[in-house]
This record gives C-alpha cells, structure tokens and sequence, in this order.
C-alpha cells in the first residue's frame, strides 16, 4: 500500500547495533543528499527543473563537457548535450561508440505508458521499482525515473528503434519479470541492441555537427581535480599509448558497471572499474559496492578456459522445469536415464506456491545449494573450497523442457524459445529439444557504483555520474527491463536538466596542461604504466583477475557469512601484494598492448574486491542481492533489518593501506510502506 | 585436441607484417575460438613473446568488435561472429590460418586489428534520424506497418563488424550501407531525411575506399546476423530515387 502525497507518516530513521566490520573501517560524518528535493513526491522534478538555472545558448558553446563510456547512459548524454550546443569529449575504449556493453541487453525497457490498460502509473512503476530493490533506494530518484519512462520511449521510436508492433501498427508490450502489468516494449530479445544504435546515431549526427568528438580506443587512467573540482581526465591513447590530457568544465563518468570483478560474468571482456575506481581514489564516494545482482539463468563454466558468461533470458523458467538427482552418483549419467522418482525438482519441492519463478536471487542460491551438496551436473570443474583446497565440483543444474515438449509438442516450444535454444546449441555443442538444459547462476549487474545526488553529481563539485556506474536508483536489487529505463533517463532527460545548473556557474578558472595538479595527474598515470611494465615477474595480469574472481565468488557471491568475508578480505590482501611484485607485462607503452591494459584494470579491481568485501562484512542484512547467512528467516528467506540498515553506504577512500571511512545516508521514505517479501 | 596456428603479426600499420606459425595442445572442443587464442596468449606470455593483438568485446555475438578470417572465410566456417564460433567445428591436427580482414579501407592496427572507423563516418554522413531529445511525438502518434517494422528490425540487427567487406572481393561495404538505408528508410519517422542520406552515405562509402557492389553475394553469406542481399537492391533503389529528385 503506497501512501498519498503528503501525508505525514515518515519511516524512522535506521541505528546500527551490529558492528561486524569493527577493525575494518572507520565511521565518519553522516552524508545527506545536499539537493534533495522536497514538496509532493509527484511534483518534486517538475520543479526542479524549473528551479535549475538556464544556460544561455550562445555560452554553451563555449562551455565543454567530457563523458566517459558511450552506453545507454553516455551515448544519450553525448548526443543530447551536444544538441544543446555544448562542447562534447566522448571517450570509449572500444573502436566505435556502438560496441558500449548497453548493446547485450535482450530483453526489454519498462515504462509507465499504460498502453495496456492495465492499471499501470508512473506511480505503480515507482512502487514497484522501490519495492523490488528492497527498499534501499532513494524515492525521490526512483520516482522520477518512473516519471520520465515514458518520454524515453517517445524519443526512441522518433530516432527509429524498431520496436516490436501489433498488427494495427502500434507498439506492444509485454510483462516481464513477474510484474503484473505489461509495460515492456522490446525488440525481439535484442531490445539493448536497438536502444544502443539509437543513442549511438542520434550522437555520431552531433559529431557530424561538430558538437561531439569522439575518442574512441581511449580509456581514462585518471581524474583531473583542480581547487577541488572536476576538470578533465588522463586518458590513454590504446593505439599509439600515448598519454593525454583532455581538459573541461565539468566530467561525466557514464562507463558501466564494475561486475568483473568476478572474473567470470555476463559483462563484456573490457568491462571495467577503472574509470570510476580512479575517481573513488580522487575522493568520489563509492556507495553500496556490494550490492551485486546474480541471475540464474546462465549456460554453465565449461572448463578452466572460460573467459565470459553467456545469460539466457529468465522467460525460459515459464516452461522449463529446474531439477538434479537425488543421489550423488547418478551426477554423471545421462539425464534421460534417471526415473521420475530419482529427480529432485527442488525448487518445486522448497516453493510449492511459486515453483521455478522464484526471484531471481532464491533462484539462483538453491541451485548453489544443490552443487555444493555435490548433486550438480554437468563437467566438474576446479575450484577453491572454503578451506582453501583445489575441488572439482559440478556447476549446473538442469532445465528441463521434456514437460513442454509433451504437453505443448516441439513446435510451440520451438516458436517461444528458438533463438535461445539455437544460441544454447552453439555454445554447448547439445540439443536442448533432446538433452535437458544445463544452467547456472552468474554475476549480471552491479547496483553500487558512485554515490551521487538527486542531480547525479558526486560529492567532487562538477564529477556528474549516470547509468550503471552510478549507484542509482535500484537499491539492492533491479528489476528486469529496468537497467535500460534508468541509463536512457540519466541520459537523455536527468543529466542535461542537473548539468546546467552547475554549469550556469560558469566560466571556471582558466587552466592548461601546464597546471602543476594537471601535471601530477599525468605523471602519476605514466608512473603506474611504467611500474606494470618493469615488475617483471611471471604471473599474467589475466591469471591475478581469475584468482580474483574465484575468491570474490566464493564468499562475496550468492551467500556471505561474516567468517567468510574476513577470510576473503585477508585473501585479497595477499593477492594485492603478490600482484606487484610478480606481475608480467611484456610488449612497451607506446604501442597497441592489451596486457597492459588488463594490468591496469586488474589492478583497480583488486582494491574494489576488498572494499566490497567490507561493505558486505558490515552490513549484517539480507537485502536485494545481497544474503548474509546470518540474516534469514527460519525458511531460509533473505531477513532486511530495516532499523539498522535503512540507509545508504558511502565509502570514502581511506588513503593507500588506510581505512576506507563510512559515510551514512539514511532512508527515510514518506511516499511508500516498508514491507517483507514472501514467496512460499 | 593439438593445432597448428598460421597467424598473421604485425607491429603497426606501417611496419610490415608476416605469417607465424604457433602450436597449441589440449584445447577442449568446448572452448570458443577466442578462448582457444587466449590460451595460446597465455603461453605466449609465459615464453615471454609478446601476445597477439585481437579485438573482442561482448563475446556474446552482439557488440561486433571480433571478427578475423579464418582459413579464408570472414569469421570463419560458420555463420556466426568469430567469438560464436566454437573449436569443435575443427579436428585435432588441424592447420588454421589466421589473419585480419582484408581491406584497403581497414587498415591493419595491429596483427588481427584493424580500424573500422570508416563505419562509423558513413553512420556520420547520414545513418541517423535528425530528433532533438525533448522534440519527440507521442509514441503510438505515428503507427508503422507491422510487415515494414519487422523488416527494419530484421535489418536493423546489423552489428558493424565489417565481415561483409571483409568477404567482399570488391571490398565493398554495400551490405552494411544498404541494412541502415534498409532500416531507417522502412519507418514513417525515417521519410523526410530518405533521400539526403542514401546520397550522403554513399558518398562516404565511396570516398573511404569501399569498392563496387558487382552482386557476387559473399557479403550476405559471410553475415552472421544474415542480413539479406536484397537491401542493397533497396540501396540502390533510394539513391536512383533521390537522384530523380534532384540530388
């Protein structure tokens, strides 16, 4: 039940009892959204954007803009603002703008259109945003996400995103992800690739005008901070290796989400922390890093040559049904072989009113459950067990369509899920009409990221950060279809109305490369890159990142328990310090080298692990995508505790071998009632 | 499985480049090629020979940053993306050869890397649909036939990664042109600018180096996302309209 507008009832704000990652951290002030709106929630960013001051169209032009990461959220923010007839820098570390990761998204984008009649609002997407990132979100922002759904979907279809149509020529939508109402729009399962080439043309027609330009193969080692504000980035030239400065009135970080820490994950090869890490280093607070979505419908580890996840749209659990044996040695027979009576349809048995559509994140801890028990299927593969000794285990429980195929015949299950079942055969080398699917969570989407305020700028004065890489509006967990929703707002409609109001402050001082803080900030970056080419040792950057990810996985994935997360953090600790001494770099800086790049990568992703293991250490909930065992129900259920943890966790970087310092923002929700989810 | 690679290296674009040959044992059938590559990069690493340069990004068959010829063929034997295409489509012993695609207007970055760049000034010089953000209409304001929505779709899946040019014995880039012609040309909202860019995209085409389109065919058999031949009968088709208009 949503409260009306206005109304006085305010939830508490929360007091921490528990203090397990006492030694780990130091608290420092609380933190509260400095431009947090007030008034009815609905007319809160009306308002706002009134109340932002103008720039005067002639000065734009004189005023530059650089942006970091060309997805959704970048590609948008490039196109719009150069429009606006300001001075873009776009920087991409791939070859085009188009490659951004924005591009694998399959499944759809929510808004609030209502074209169903169904009973949907912006205030029912809002709800049921805040609801299903359990209650971790702001309300302002969400709110205004859900308000502006609906223009995004306009300025797609006018720039012609092919959505999918219905025979009268109109769009269609469909449910997705157990919502009740049907606010999807799609493009067959490549709904990411459409919105992407959108963005993507809307800005390459700005570079044509000239408001844009465009470096692509450029990756950002460094932030730039003069007098205490943002003012331009290092980047790197991953042709030549050059090192340049490029210098602006303000700075946006649009570059994605930092899921590779895992090593293995559904994200690109490239996908990386670097961009916002470097800014976190600079001062940026890092908010709820362990907040990390895991979906449960992956095509399972085939080996220790694995270099990425493939996901598989979640639609498949609607038919499929999820078992594995009951006896430990029936693992490795022929699934067809096994009888009715020696199956364990767990998720059945456990969820009898839900079954197989359980939340993604029950989905996927029962199917650990089962591989750890040793009943998983599949090829063994070698791991790390919690006392440190290499195990073979079995990832992958099945999903099995025979059901469908009796009840519906081939054809209509071949009509709903070809493309996934072509895309499955490819990878796997089976026929899933033939052999039962083989599954297995993987890590998907990151919710943490910079904390920002309403206006999406970081506690650095003219740091703005929009999409995935800010920690944004999905609390602990987001709902599916929603990832695409929130980087086209930020990019398209919060962005370039926050942005001027900072920018009517214009001009800034006047500075050149020739700034003692700009200079620092290039000689630091040539530090770095000189310092991974001359250790000399004999481990790759690649074999530090999958150590890495295992240690991340195994007690920073799908279940954290308090000794785990200690152990994890002391792990990590060491694997830093052997990382720069025995790192292997060959090839020279001034050429195309991709070791070198992964090095730098990695090197960031080392420092990220073990802030999340601390944020993870100290929050003793069970919340969105993040379960600590401690913190569950009788049945096994993830437990919030709201009275202590209704808030938002803000990192400070401590300085190199300090403590990182806890900044709190509390809470407090006037428009939505705090509630307990059940699925049994 | 035990493979001999033949891999083209080369430093830079100017410096000259050359065949290697390399072997690489016990790849698993399960292993993409890619992986196969960053096995072989592994050991490189550790023989201490700098490793072979190679996009990929996604490796799910969507971002269209991998792409390298494979015994000859874009992509190789399969009709998928390079990072798609799995080591059990070869035998243990086999001999592959490796190299970049193959076209003047690619150049050579560095071993299997080239620069495609040329694809994103002809999105440039009219691949796009002039819509200021805020400007947009109400959604469902301008219906669009279902059949010719579901063909700029299916056109519209295009991922850039040059394999067509690559295939081409022109060196043609018609295929990836006629898709976005195709696509934008297929939707009301894309009407008004029709012309202009079919004229502006091939211009571009043209000056960046891309050869003729003579209708041999091996741009859409090389496509993994199986782009028709037939939008480039549409290319060629808008660009004789605009000239009648006056273009």
């Amino acid at each position: 039940m949503a409260f009306l507008d206005g109304t006085t009832q305010v939830t508490k704000p929360p007091v921490q009892v528990s203090d397990d990652a006492r030694g780990y951290y130091t608290l420092g002030e609380p933190l509260v959204d400095p431009v947090a709106p007030t008034g009815p929630i609905k007319d809160r960013w009306t308002n706002r954007k009134f109340e932002n001051r103008l720039v005067n169209p002639a000065n734009r032009r004189k005023m530059s803009i650089i942006i970091v990461g060309t997805g959704l959220a970048g590609g948008a923010a490039a196109a719009t603002l150069g429009e606006a007839g300001y001075h873009v820098k776009s920087f991409c570390y791939q070859d085009s703008p188009r490659r951004a990761h924005s591009i694998a998204a399959q499944g759809g984008i929510n808004a609030a259109k209502n074209y169903k009649e169904d009973g949907d609002s912006t205030h029912r997407l809002f709800y049921d945003t805040v609801k299903g990132g359990d209650y971790r979100a702001r309300e302002s922002n969400v709110y205004r996400l859900a308000e502006v759904s609906a223009n995004i979907i306009d300025q797609c279809v006018a720039q012609g995103v092919p959505f999918a149509r219905e025979y009268g020529g109109l769009l269609d939508n469909r449910s997705f992800g157990g919502v009740q109402v049907s606010r999807t729009f799609y493009a067959r399962g490549q709904t990411g690739q459409q919105l992407l080439i959108g963005a993507y043309q809307a800005m390459e027609r700005q570079v044509a005008a000239g408001t844009v330009e465009q470096f692509t193969r450029h990756e950002m080692l460094e932030l730039v901070l003069v007098d205490g504000k943002a003012r331009g980035i290092v980047a790197r030239d991953l042709v030549t290796g050059k090192v340049e400065t490029h210098l602006a009135d303000a700075v946006v970080l649009a570059s994605g989400g930092y899921g590779n820490v895992f090593f293995l994950s559904t994200n690109a090869m490239g996908s990386n922390v670097t961009a916002t890490w470097r800014a976190h280093r600079k001062g940026a607070y890092m908010a709820n890093p362990c907040y990390t979505q895991i979906h449960p419908t992956c095509i399972p580890v085939s080996g220790d040559h694995q270099s990425k996840l493939t996901l598989m749209s979640e639609s498949l659990r609607n038919d499929g049904r999820i078992w594995v044996p009951k006896k430990v040695e029936d693992c490795d027979k022929d699934p067809r072989d096994i009888p009715e009576e020696d199956r364990d349809y767990y998720l059945e048995r456990i969820y009898p009113a839900f079954g197989n559509l359980v939340p993604r994140d029950i989905a996927s801890r029962a199917a650990k459950y089962m591989c750890d028990e040793g009943r998983g299927v599949g090829p063994a593969v070698k791991e790390v067990d919690k006392d440190g000794n290499e195990v073979m285990v079995r990832r992958g429980v099945y999903l099995d369509f025979a059901d469908a195929i009796g009840r519906l015949g081939e054809d209509a299950v071949r009509e709903k899920y070809d493309n996934l079942f072509d895309m499955y055969e490819r990878i796997t080398g089976e026929n899933p009409y033939q052999v039962p699917m083989r599954i297995y969570p993987a890590v998907h989407y990151v919710m943490g990221g910079l904390w920002v305020d309403y206006h999406l700028q970081s506690n650095i004065p003219g740091l703005f950060v929009a999409g995935e890489a800010n920690f944004s509006d999905h609390g602990a967990n987001r709902l599916g279809a929603s990832a695409l929703m929130q980087g086209l707002a930020d990019g398209y409609f919060v962005l370039p109305n926050t942005i001027r109001d900072y920018l009517a402050d214009a001009p800034f001082e006047k500075i050149d490369d020739s700034h003692p803080e700009v200079q620092a900030a290039r000689q630091d970056v040539e530090g770095r890159i000189a310092k991974f080419l001359s250790i000399n040792g004999t481990r790759s950057a690649d074999s530090y990142h999958k150590a890495l990810g295992n240690i991340m996985w195994e007690y920073c994935g799908m279940e954290r328990t308090e000794a785990g997360l200690r152990k994890a953090i002391d792990m990590i600790r060491e694997l830093k310090a052997d990382f720069w001494t025995n790192l292997k770099v060959l090839g020279t800086a001034d050429s195309l080298n991709q070791s070198l790049e992964k090095a730098g990568r990695v090197a960031d992703f080392i420092e990220l692990g073990e802030l999340m293991c601390i944020d993870a250490l100290n929050r003793r909930e069970s919340c969105g995508g993040h379960f600590r065992a401690e913190s569950q129900t009788e049945d096994g259920e993830a437990l919030r505790q709201d009275e202590e943890f209704a808030y938002v966790a803000a990192w400070e970087w401590g300085g190199e071998g300090g403590q990182p310092v806890l900044h709190k923002e509390d809470l407090i929700y006037t428009a939505i009632e705090m509630k307990q989810r059940s699925y049994k | 499985m035990n493979l001999t690679l033949k891999i083209w290296r080369q430093p830079d674009t100017s410096a000259p480049g050359a065949m290697h040959t390399y072997q690489v044992e016990g790849i698993s059938p399960d292993m993409s090629f890619l992986e196969m590559l960053d096995t072989l990069n592994e050991q490189l690493n550790e023989k201490g020979e700098e490793p072979v340069a190679f996009d990929s990004d996604c490796r799910e068959g969507i971002c269209g940053m991998c792409g390298m010829m494979i015994n000859g063929q874009a992509h190789g034997p399969e009709v998928t993306t390079t990072c798609q295409l799995h080591m059990r489509s070869f035998k243990d012993g086999d001999t592959i050869t490796v190299e970049p695609w193959r076209a003047d207007a690619f150049p050579v970055v560095k071993d299997l890397v080239v620069d495609r760049g040329a694809f994103d000034r002809i999105i440039q010089s009219g691949g796009f649909i002039s819509a200021n953000t805020g400007s947009a209409p109400e959604a469902n304001s301008v219906p669009a036939p279902r059949d010719k929505a579901m063909r700029a779709f299916n056109v519209a899946t295009c991922i850039g990664c040059g394999a067509c040019v690559a295939a081409c014995p022109n060196g043609s880039a018609s295929l990836f042109v006629g898709a976005k012609i195709t696509h934008l040309g297929e939707l009301p909202q894309g009407q008004p600018e029709r012309d202009s860019r079919v004229v502006g995209m091939v211009g571009q085409h043209d000056h960046e180096g891309f050869g003729g389109c003579t209708n041999i065919g091996e741009c859409t058999a090389a496509c993994p996302k199986e782009i028709p031949l037939d939008v480039i009968s549409q290319l060629n088709k808008d660009l004789r309209t605009a000239m009648k208009h006056g273009h």
